[in-house]
């Protein structure tokens, strides 16, 4: 395979396409975010082959160049949607993976935030609210994100306002009274410890991680949460 | 089982004018001034009408209804049975207005490839404008199938108050709603005798919705919830099974142990299909209940599904059921040869089979040894990746196609094909209707030979005479698609995924394939020309899809503005591409009411 690939390129017209360096530029780029790159490469090869048993030749050079990528960068090949299984199965398959090292307990499995599964799946729910919503927390990259869904998932309510970094501010403290003197929602979650805190107090991944379940309490009925909150932030800053 | 099922015919050509009346038949044509009523219509309206209203099938239909207008007419008032292939096709008012008494509703919305992650979600396919029209319209309403639906659980609300005489629902890939909306069909439909969850994305509200069917006895007749991934209350659910003495049909989800199962069969011997929970021992007791009694005593179990988190020692529990079996789901189950060999021995009856790779080419061997009269085989990927190991290969395909001679339908994960092994299948199974081939490793050529996989799949389409669903993947060239065209002639539904060397290959398709109805395209070279080159067809067609493709926005721009009845979907990535003429993806379908006004941002419609 190799050979011929040397042997190829020394007679290949010049048009910087696989072949070198340069290909695993563009199939590195490619296999990200820009699926057609590897196509119009494709494309380019076929026009300059008349002869067609040529093309194929050449196609076992761009698959191989290709495998060449993938073996260098295994993470980044892999294609969306493909190989063709839906979601549901994959879920199923990768649940198992995951439960054949612990106790096949049901409640378990079920709240297995992240993990081998990919989602960190939590309950959120609200006070007053007839029924509960899921959310995959690793849907969002910031609490701002995860703040505009929860908005529009429980319309009816409005959010206390997060800052700029979308993080209670614990640093101002009258803010935070203000804000748990309100009526407005703030969610809270419960953490690896069980114990209920105040969402926005750890940095995001570390959230993500941790993160067991999320109430949306009112602001006054929060208030006792925040010096656990304050404590636990103090310990996890020092 | 239900994933991807075959549609039995045609979609209903919903056309907004009957036809024209033609000369010879002016005598008995009702036309537009009433007076030229006579008696003889009304007696030939009220003949007909008991006539027609034996036709089921909607080809049959269809070709009824555009005989003349009265036939038109009297068809639209015995249709009782309605599938809709795609949602956007045409509005909830355009059904309601021509079909006056339908009692059942086949509908289906997303496309297929939606499944893979390769739209955006909240593309649409919303159920509430169809249930709030029915609602007014169709008080009488007995069934609803939904096929990758956007539902909610007001739609699930609204649904179980406006139908008192609801008798069926069934939801397969459907998602957005969650156990408050399935508690609500619970407890309002007293009538109900199917409620079936089938791969669906049910949220956990926490609500107890098992508890919500009503006291006493229902008429219930199955009951699928494989798919709700939440714990259930099992004390309702021994009562409801207890009270439901027409229950044949139970799936259950994996909060159900092995124990619990053990119960229920127990005490729901009629049961003709089951679906497992958790097959797993949780609590180490000293006396073990007797789960193999308990199979023994399901006589009439002929189908088996489930099998989840399953611990292989309990698996000879089901031996008992397994000379009785016709389809059996082992798909969610990660079982070894040596598992699974003795099971298999023993089910000679089976016709429908689904299993995991994991069971190796051996485990295939063993299957083509014993169950002769198998029809349907679906082989799934333990390790769903591009670069996994691939436990199957075409040795245990063929040796499939050699035992096996009555198999009209493969779906086939692997990482090793031939092309000799393919032409040995389509010649042992001159039967095969659906043959859908994944080799996991794109551009993968024949392991052997090194070639492409043309002449492979060539034998395919021209050996499997009724061959109407293809699914093609490995290394190939335009070769094959100049096979397709050519011998094709029945194909109906195509997906092509990172093949093709040109556009030639998609026009050979769009020329010579009559019957296609459904194309899903990704990854392959195929640009404007070959789009063009396919607009004699498309109205023809329920929808074109192709992603990642060579297809430019302006003649995409073309096609829409040629074809105004043609609704151009194109849906564009999120990040800002420099190349901004090339369209990422391309969904487009007949349409007899416009372009949708539910469309979200990220779709353009041309």
């Amino acid at each position: 395979m190799i050979g011929q690939l040397m042997n190829l390129k020394a007679t290949e017209l010049c048009l910087g396409l696989p072949g070198g360096a340069e290909a695993n530029e563009n199939l590195a780029k490619s296999a990200v975010g820009n699926k057609r790159g590897f196509s119009e490469t494709v494309d380019f090869m076929v026009n300059l082959q008349s002869n067609k048993e040529g093309a194929v030749d050449l196609y076992k050079v761009v698959s191989a160049s290709k495998e060449k990528a993938l073996l260098k960068n295994p993470a980044k090949a892999q294609v969306v949607g493909w190989p063709p299984v839906r979601n549901y199965r994959k879920n199923i398959i990768t649940q198992q993976k995951t439960s054949g090292k612990e106790e096949a307990s049901s409640e378990k499995a079920e709240n297995s935030g992240g993990g081998a599964s990919g989602a960190a799946l939590v309950k959120v729910s609200m006070d007053g609210a007839p029924y509960l919503r899921k959310v995959d927390l690793k849907m969002y990259k910031s609490y701002q994100d995860l703040s505009d869904a929860l908005a529009k998932m429980f319309s009816s309510f409005t959010m206390g306002n997060y800052g700029a970094q979308g993080m209670i501010d614990f640093m101002n403290e009258s803010k935070l009274i203000d804000l748990l003197n309100s009526s407005e929602y703030v969610p809270s979650y419960e953490d690896k410890d069980g114990d209920w805190m105040l969402v926005g107090d750890v940095p995001w991944e570390m959230f993500v991680e941790s993160c067991k379940r999320l109430r949306m309490m009112k602001g006054s009925e929060a208030i006792g949460l925040a010096p656990r909150a304050m404590e636990k932030y103090c310990k996890n800053r020092s | 089982m239900s994933e991807d099922d075959e549609d039995q015919s045609p979609p209903s050509d919903l056309r907004s004018q009957p036809p024209p009346c033609s000369p010879n038949k002016s005598r008995n044509c009702i036309s537009s001034s009433s007076s030229s009523q006579t008696f003889p219509d009304h007696v030939l309206e009220n003949v007909l009408e008991n006539v027609l209203q034996f036709l089921d099938s909607r080809c049959d239909r269809n070709a009824a209804s555009l005989v003349c207008k009265l036939w038109w007419k009297v068809e639209a008032l015995t249709r009782s049975e309605v599938f809709i292939g795609n949602c956007y096709a045409l509005s909830p008012a355009r059904l309601t207005q021509r079909f006056k008494r339908v009692r059942s509703l086949l509908l289906k919305g997303k496309p297929r490839f939606a499944d893979f992650n390769l739209m955006p979600p909240d593309w649409g396919a919303n159920f509430a404008p169809w249930v709030s029209t029915m609602a007014k319209a169709y008080p009488w309403l007995e069934k609803v199938d939904l096929k990758r639906m956007f539902v909610t659980d007001d739609d699930l609300a609204l649904l179980a108050e406006s139908f008192p005489g609801f008798k069926e629902l069934v939801l397969v890939c459907c998602e957005g709603f969650g156990t408050s909306g399935i508690a609500v069909v619970a407890n309002k439909c007293r009538k109900l005798k199917v409620l079936d969850l089938i791969e669906s994305e049910v949220t956990d509200d926490e609500v107890d919705w098992i508890s919500c069917f009503p006291e006493d006895v229902t008429s219930l007749e199955s009951l699928a919830f494989d798919c709700v991934e939440a714990p259930i209350n099992f004390k309702a659910l021994e009562g409801l099974v207890a009270r439901s003495p027409l229950l044949r049909k139970l799936r259950l989800n994996r909060f159900v142990s092995l124990e619990e199962v053990h119960r229920l069969l127990l005490g729901a011997p009629q049961l003709t299909s089951l679906g497992t929970g958790s097959f797993s021992q949780t609590h180490q007791s000293e006396q073990e209940p007797d789960y193999a009694a308990a199979f023994r005593a399901c006589k009439s179990v002929v189908c088996l599904s489930g099998f989840r988190e399953l611990m292989p020692e309990y698996l000879p529990a089901i031996l008992p059921v397994c000379a009785n079996l016709t389809s059996l789901n082992f798909s969610y189950a990660n079982i070894s040869p040596d598992m699974f060999k003795p099971i298999i021995h023993n089910c000679h009856k089976l016709q429908v089979f689904w299993a995991l790779d994991s069971i190796c080419d051996e485990g295939l061997q063993a299957v083509a040894a014993t169950c002769k009269e198998l029809r349907e085989l679906r082989i799934f990927p333990f390790d769903p990746r591009e670069d996994s190991e691939g436990p199957v290969s075409e040795l245990g395909l063929q040796a499939i196609s050699e035992g096996c001679r009555k198999l009209e339908s493969v779906l086939y994960f692997c990482q090793r094909m031939t092309n000799a092994a393919l032409v040995a299948i389509s010649q042992n199974c001159p039967e095969l209707t659906v043959f859908r081939l994944c080799i996991m490793g794109r551009h993968r050529p024949d392991h052997v030979t090194g070639k492409a996989m043309d002449e492979g799949f060539g034998a395919i389409v021209k050996n499997c005479k009724k061959l109407t669903r293809l699914a093609v993947s490995g290394l190939l060239t335009d070769q094959a698609f100049r096979y397709m065209g050519e011998y094709g002639k029945l194909i109906r539904t195509l997906s092509v995924a990172f093949a093709g060397d040109s556009d030639m290959a998609l026009r050979h398709v769009l020329e010579g394939c009559p019957k296609l109805q459904k194309l899903e395209i990704r990854d392959s070279p195929f640009g404007d020309v070959a789009l063009r080159s396919g607009m004699h067809r498309y109205y023809n067609m329920r929808f074109v899809w192709m992603s990642a493709c060579s297809l430019s926005m302006g003649c995409c721009k073309d096609v829409a503005r040629a074809m105004p009845n043609l609704v151009v979907e194109v849906i564009g990535s999120d990040d800002d591409d420099e190349n901004r003429e090339y369209v990422e993806t391309l969904y487009m379908y007949r349409s007899l009411d416009g372009p949708r006004k539910d469309a979200p941002q990220f779709v353009t419609i041309l």
